[in-house]
């Protein structure tokens, strides 16, 4: 239940989009990306948008601001605020109405701000813009806002430019802006997408704390089905530019009326769920059983690294040991800075260690080489090299533009093996069966390439030298859900197959839950807690994974914990206790 | 559960630098201090590689001297007394001496100290440069953000036309169609003769820059006649500099407006003059500083072009008449202050573009 808008208030619609069509112009021809979109906010509501890349959700967003961009344009529809319809608005009248009474909120929250303004003077821009208040007062208005949005120190930070602040604080001043001049509606897109949890945890809270307080109506776009349905009054899914389904968000997840938001809520990773789990019921093929645990491969002791700079010292990652067995897939969680990926990049050894061995272990258990001592330079032509091979976070970022499937798999076969032309040929196309790349991809190019195939000629290249060890550095942070949930699956599958043994890095508790055996927490470089995976998450020791696990957003239904936290969320604040 | 009461802990691991003014300026001074000792090697290197160059270049400056009916004799005792039959390494120490001293030696050709030399002609081919630059900054810019605000309208159209017709047409060109529309045909312009014509007295040497001396005197007619004459020439060289600043300007202006602080700022409903400038062109700023650096440092080189067809007593044309006759303390002293003018001209940059931008950090390789 609601308890802004009571029963029997009529509910008056803050926004009202019907039949919006919104077209853009690509050298491929029209782009019909919003069709006939219906959506309505009710006055002091929140209506969640969710659907995953390329659904329109942002477009849609955009469109209402006519914020689109040069190519994009609304083709037919209407969208009406407040009975004004704002498709039929001068440029100076938008004007008046954009930050006065809609106002948005962007994802990526350190490239959304001016980089060489400071950020009081951005929210002083945006008071004077509106004539709030005179520029001579502009100041103190800014600190209070600044003070209202939770950044301590207002008043130094008012001086402060973006890249001096991390993410979470960028974020806040996003909302400080957003909100200086008290607009009625607010449209959040993607607000933290690339936060950390924790960080997303409190961002969130304090801007629907902030909505509700102004009793303002609010959108939140977001991909993240749990953040939405933890939010929001009521959820719209979108797929393909078109309004699929809504509901309100208990109703919308447990019981999905249509078929793809059914594939979405079984592709999101929650709770109890294992990785076959994610994939709808037909394509749960069983798979290779995954055999217990072997021998220790890798032994990592006493790992540190430390990084120097103008401003003094820093050690990313301080005595850090662990054992991985054969097949075992051991998880590293932590919150960025917490030196996961500084491990990962020593474990691979593309980075110099500071201190401490890193010991491979070959068929007799009592023989190992100890690659730390090889510097990362000499590694790449090393004949331990094949051993331990990395998937690396951005699918697209990481292979060769230049490079088609088949010369990126080929790659380190070329470097690292002795195999001739033909064989190599073999080996890429078996590789490619492996992953489940579809031959005829292999002569694409990475940008002719979706992003799950780039996913998969990635994981290719890294098992194709057949290494023991492969160090996984968030290889699904960058898909959407239904694509991660095959990644996943195949990662599963590989290691089954195979035999690896993986080192898994991830923020998200939930993946890591489904997909390692056991789990280490990071946090300022130390590992401050690890165990079994499901001890650690069931029952949690240290603190600061408490925080991380309660950080997390769940489904509606899931866990009575989070139903708790949630009901507590929607409750006013002057009714919190 | 976990409570939303300011940061979090990736906060804390990232304290923000607190800003006190005093801080602030003091580091700038010690990075700036920095900065200049770092070009320091740079000036030693170009001391020697001009030292050796100049020697290893054809031609005998002592047969040169000499005059063409010298015998054997003479010329080696003008050698000798030249110091020309010492080692190399003696020369090149002695040379170094004499440069501690601020002594670049004597010019062959003029007969005049080089110092002197380059003392009456860098201002002339400075004031030529600057005037220049500003003449083509004031065109080259709002043409460039004018072209960016609305790409394919006839503004960008205009800019595009201009941009091809500047680095198409070579200076010595432009120069002599110049000369002959303004000063043979319409007779606007004065006789292409110089820094000033005859009738006018050169003003009092403070800056040797005729344009602000005549002001500091309060001549006004050597002003209008210094600028009447400045004006063909700088144009002939404006024309040749616009292109690269129009289009760096209307490129950085072009992604600077795609950026998502440019979204930010209109869905928060500013006017348009505060996205474009505001918001937008700082930002853009920076790379049109860096170009325009990199513009006056060849806009130097091409000087001698437009030196040589107005007959202007730069430091262009008295570079290339020494290098002709092999007049070594002439041309290390060119290349030495050329040198020295273009370690300053990057210092300025950086400085500029460290105001401009407070992620730049003086005396730090980026």
């Amino acid at each position: 239940m609601n308890m802004m808008t009571g029963a029997g208030q009529p509910q008056v619609a803050a926004l009202d989009i019907s039949k919006l069509d919104v077209n853009f112009t690509t050298r491929r021809g029209e782009v019909n990306a919003v069709k006939q979109l219906e959506l309505s906010v009710p006055r002091g509501t929140v209506l969640g948008v969710v659907g995953e890349s390329g659904s329109g959700k942002s477009v849609s967003a955009y469109a209402v601001l006519q914020l689109l961009e040069a190519n994009g344009r609304v083709t037919g529809g209407s969208i009406c605020f407040d009975g004004i319809n704002l498709l039929e608005l001068s440029s100076t009248e938008l004007k008046d109405i954009r930050g006065r009474e809609i106002a948005m909120i962007f994802q990526n929250p350190r490239a959304a701000l001016n980089p060489v303004r400071s950020v009081g003077r951005q929210i002083a821009d945006v008071l004077v813009a509106h004539s709030r208040v005179a520029r001579s007062q502009s100041k103190a208005k800014a600190v209070e806002l600044l003070q209202q949005v939770e950044i301590r120190d207002a008043e130094s930070r008012y001086h402060a430019y973006p890249f001096e602040l991390s993410g979470g604080m960028c974020q806040r001043v996003g909302i400080a802006l957003a909100l200086a001049c008290e607009p009625r509606l607010l449209i959040a897109d993607e607000p933290t997408t690339g936060l950390d949890i924790t960080t997303q945890n409190s961002v969130m809270e304090l801007m629907m704390t902030l909505v509700r307080q102004r009793q303002m109506s609010a959108i939140l776009i977001t991909h993240d089905l749990a953040l939405a349905s933890a939010y929001c009054d009521e959820v719209v899914v979108m797929r393909d530019g078109r309004r699929i389904e809504s509901g309100r968000p208990e109703q919308l997840f447990n019981h999905p009326v249509d078929a793809y938001t059914r594939k979405l809520v079984d592709a999101t990773p929650h709770k109890g769920k294992s990785v076959r789990q994610l994939l709808p019921a037909a394509q749960q093929q069983s798979a290779v059983v995954k055999a217990a645990p072997g021998e220790v491969v890798l032994s990592v002791k006493h790992l540190a690294r430390e990084f120097r700079s103008a401003s003094g010292t820093v050690q990313a990652v301080k005595d850090l040991s662990f054992d991985l067995r054969k097949g075992e897939c051991l998880g590293l969680v932590g919150e960025s800075g917490s030196g996961k990926s500084t491990t990962a990049l020593m474990v691979a050894r593309l980075l110099d260690t500071s201190a401490g061995s890193i010991q491979l272990f070959g068929d007799n258990p009592q023989e190992y080489v100890d690659i730390a001592t090889i510097p990362s330079a000499k590694f790449m032509r090393h004949d331990q090299r094949a051993r331990v091979q990395m998937v690396f976070q951005d699918a697209g970022d990481s292979i060769d533009p230049r490079h088609t499937a088949f010369q990126a798999i080929e790659q380190p076969l070329r470097g690292l093996t002795r195999q001739g032309r033909a064989q190599r040929r073999a080996r890429v196309a078996e590789l490619a069966d492996l992953v489940g790349l579809p031959q005829h991809l292999l002569n694409r190019f990475p940008h002719q390439l979706s992003g799950g195939q780039r996913a998969r000629v990635n994981i290719a290249r890294a098992v194709a030298v057949s290494p023991d060890v492969l160090v996984l550095d968030e290889p699904t942070a960058a898909l959407d859900v239904s694509i991660q949930a095959v990644v996943l699956n195949l990662l599963a599958d590989l290691q089954a197959q195979l035999g690896l043994s993986y080192l898994f890095i991830s923020h998200d508790l939930y993946v890591v839950r489904m997909l390692c055996d056991r789990v280490m927490v990071m946090c300022n470089g130390e590992v401050v807690e690890s165990g079994d995976t499901g001890q650690v998450m069931n029952s949690p020791v240290h603190a600061y994974t408490r925080q991380l696990l309660s950080a997390m957003p769940a489904l509606p239904g899931v866990d009575e914990a989070t139903d708790a936290a949630r009901s507590n969320r929607l409750r006013p604040p002057s009714l919190r206790l | 559960m976990f409570t939303a009461t300011g940061d979090t802990l990736s906060d804390a691991i990232n304290p923000v630098i607190k800003r006190s003014n005093d801080d602030y300026g003091c580091k700038r001074a010690v990075m700036l201090l920095r900065r200049i000792l770092q070009s320091l090697p740079v000036v030693a290197g170009v001391v020697l590689v001009s030292f050796l160059l100049t020697r290893a270049l054809p031609g005998d400056p002592a047969v040169y001297f000499a005059g063409p009916a010298a015998s054997e004799e003479s010329i080696a005792e003008i050698t000798r007394a030249l110091g020309l039959d010492k080692p190399l390494p003696v020369q090149f120490a002695l040379y170094v001496q004499d440069l501690f001293q601020g002594d670049l030696g004597q010019s062959l050709s003029t007969g005049q100290p080089v110092l002197s030399d380059l003392a009456r002609r860098l201002p002339a081919s400075l004031e030529l440069t600057l005037f220049a630059l500003l003449l083509s900054c004031a065109i080259a810019v709002p043409l460039g953000i004018a072209a960016a605000t609305r790409p394919g309208s006839w503004r960008d159209h205009l800019c595009r036309i201009v941009v091809t017709a500047g680095v198409s047409l070579p200076t010595f060109f432009t120069g002599i169609v110049l000369i002959y529309v303004f000063y043979y045909l319409l007779g606007w312009a004065p006789s292409p003769l110089g820094r000033l014509d005859f009738l006018y007295i050169e003003p009092d040497h403070v800056t040797g820059f005729y344009l602000i001396d005549s002001i500091l005197a309060g001549d006004v007619e050597t002003f209008a006649g210094t600028l009447k004459q400045l004006l063909l020439p700088a144009c002939t060289l404006a024309l040749f500099t616009l292109a690269p600043i129009a289009r760096m300007t209307r490129a950085s202006m072009l992604a600077a407006l795609s950026a998502d602080y440019v979204r930010t700022a209109r869905a928060l409903g500013h006017s348009d003059r505060t996205v474009i400038f505001t918001y937008a062109f700082r930002n853009a700023m920076l790379s049109v500083v860096t170009t325009l650096g990199m513009v006056f440092s060849f806009a130097l080189g091409a000087n001698v072009l437009v030196e040589k067809v107005f007959a202007w007593p730069g430091i262009g044309s008295y570079a290339v008449e020494a290098q002709v006759v092999s007049d070594y303390a002439a041309v290390q002293g060119f290349v030495l202050a050329m040198a020295l003018l273009f370690v300053a001209l990057n210092l300025l940059i950086d400085i500029i573009a460290s105001l401009i931008d407070p992620r730049m950090q003086l005396g730090e390789d980026t």
